[in-house]
């Protein structure tokens, strides 16, 4: 699996190739609401974020490490007032830097001055394919426009387009609808990404799961446009990331734990994907510790490195060098053990957990309205108990 | 997609990487990298001498040319070179003017 080329200075570890790619998560803050983000539930309880000078030490430690892709996200990126700093710092060492927004705070003049800082490339993300879900689904009454706005300014500034829609059952519906609007709007690559069940999306699981009956519709529809892309000679790249809960396997989380992807969370936490923190493992801190010591030597990022952690049925399991046993996140929230198999492997002993949550989703009638959504004040409720 | 190869047939036609790729030498990883949108290619000693060549600015004929002056054991290098093109074309990595 990992094959580094070459080891980086330093590397103790055996067979523990450099981070590829960096996640900074810059913050938590978003003036968006929506009931499927992948930030912990108790996100408010974060006081302290990174300062600029925190983030440009960590973006420099990592690009000496070999990390070339870099992403910065959050929460809503653009409401650090840095932003553009940290991005002329990216470019300055060679970075790839992609900026995944929501469009809320972005204007024309920001799109443009990104662009001469050299950021490469804007994910921008919606919700739906019309006004009115789409605003729903955000908690905002103003965002599709503001997002339409955003999207073109992106492409006309000569980026690459890139939209972003996570799919759930309020809006699987509109399939055919949103690659239409995509196709209308230019863009290079839409990622129509069906909700994965972490943080928020987790706590609302069966309000956004869809019923297999609506997700092959959805294929087939997705199928369908492809078809009709190629007769016409469209460029445009759909990719369709279908949701592990319906599989037998499970996925290759991350690529492997502390393999490839490394991020820090505002307040600095480094882990080895965005939602690891729910775990009960004690994850350093860049404010403490060097990246490179973080990522090589630190209990957190080695804890589930190779395969010697595994209990069955993956220890003995012929695939376990393929998917590395799947998610230890998910494993966590559905089974109460992180060492455990990915219950969406149906050798799985917890596996009739997603089956449960499959019938569920034959049977949910909970409108959105009946979402939890991500706010500070339904934050607070989760760490005041 | 066509059988007939489309591309490398004009060895006028000049390749350039298409918005949004970038090309740059990675130490750590000891070779060239073709950077996208949250994607990343490690290309192999070959590919990376090609892609080396690929400024907008000179045709395939200069790109082989080049490549053939700084590799004169390697023989002629056209066919390899086309190749190798058409590929990166259809991996929507390069286009054509």
């Amino acid at each position: 699996m990992t094959a580094p080329i070459s080891a980086p200075d330093g590397d103790k570890a055996t067979n523990v190739g450099p981070p590829l790619w960096l996640l900074a998560e810059l913050t938590y803050r978003c003036p968006l609401q929506c009931p499927y983000c992948s930030n912990p539930l108790d996100f408010a309880q974060t006081q302290q974020e990174l300062s600029t000078e925190d983030w440009v030490k960590v973006l420099r430690q990592g690009r000496d490490m070999g990390a070339a892709q870099l992403g910065f996200s959050g929460g809503e990126p653009l409401v650090r007032s840095d932003l553009q700093e940290l991005i002329a710092e990216a470019r300055h060492l060679g970075y790839y830097s992609n900026l995944i927004t929501s469009g809320l705070g972005l204007t024309e003049s920001k799109v443009e001055a990104f662009a001469s800082a050299g950021l490469d490339h804007i994910q921008v993300s919606f919700q739906a394919s019309d006004p009115e879900l789409n605003n729903a689904v955000a908690g905002s009454r103003k965002a599709f426009e503001q997002k339409l706005a955003m999207a073109r300014a992106v492409k006309e500034a000569g980026y690459p387009m890139v939209l972003n829609f996570v799919i759930h059952r309020h809006n699987i519906h509109q399939m055919t609808d949103i690659m239409v609007l995509c196709d209308r709007l230019g863009a290079d690559y839409v990622e129509l990404a069906t909700c994965q069940y972490y943080g928020w999306a987790f706590k609302n699981r069966e309000g956004l799961m869809p019923s297999r009956r609506q997700l092959e519709k959805a294929e087939r529809e997705v199928n369908e446009y492809r078809a009709r892309q190629a007769e016409a000679g469209s460029e445009m790249k759909l990719i369709f990331v279908t949701p592990d809960y319906y599989e037998e396997r499970p996925k290759a989380c991350m690529n492997g734990w502390g393999n490839l992807f490394l991020t820090v969370a505002p307040d600095g936490t480094a882990l080895p994907c965005h939602s690891a923190r729910l775990l009960p493992i004690d994850f350093p801190n860049v404010r403490d510790k060097g990246l490179k010591q973080i990522w090589y030597d630190s209990p957190g990022f080695n804890h589930y490195r190779g395969d010697r952690w595994m209990p069955e049925p993956c220890r003995s399991c012929d695939e376990k060098d393929k998917d590395f046993g799947g998610c230890r996140c998910q494993a966590f929230l559905l089974t109460g053990n992180a060492d455990n198999a990915d219950p969406v492997c149906s050798k799985s002993a917890h596996h009739d957990r997603i089956l449960a949550a499959r019938q569920a989703a034959d049977h949910a009638t909970a409108g959105i309205e009946e979402l939890t959504y991500r706010n500070t004040g339904n934050s607070r409720m989760f760490f005041r108990g | 997609m066509a059988n007939v190869a489309p591309v490398g047939e004009t060895a006028g036609s000049i390749p350039r990487l298409r918005r949004g790729f970038r090309f740059q030498w990675e130490p750590v990883q000891n070779g060239y990298v073709l950077l996208y949108p949250e994607g990343m290619v490690k290309l192999n000693e070959s590919a990376g001498a090609i892609l080396r060549e690929v400024d907008g600015q000179r045709t395939v004929q200069d790109i082989v040319c080049a490549l053939e002056r700084a590799f004169p054991e390697a023989g002629p290098l056209a066919g390899d070179v086309n190749e190798f093109l058409q590929h990166a074309r259809e991996q929507h990595w390069i286009d054509f003017s």
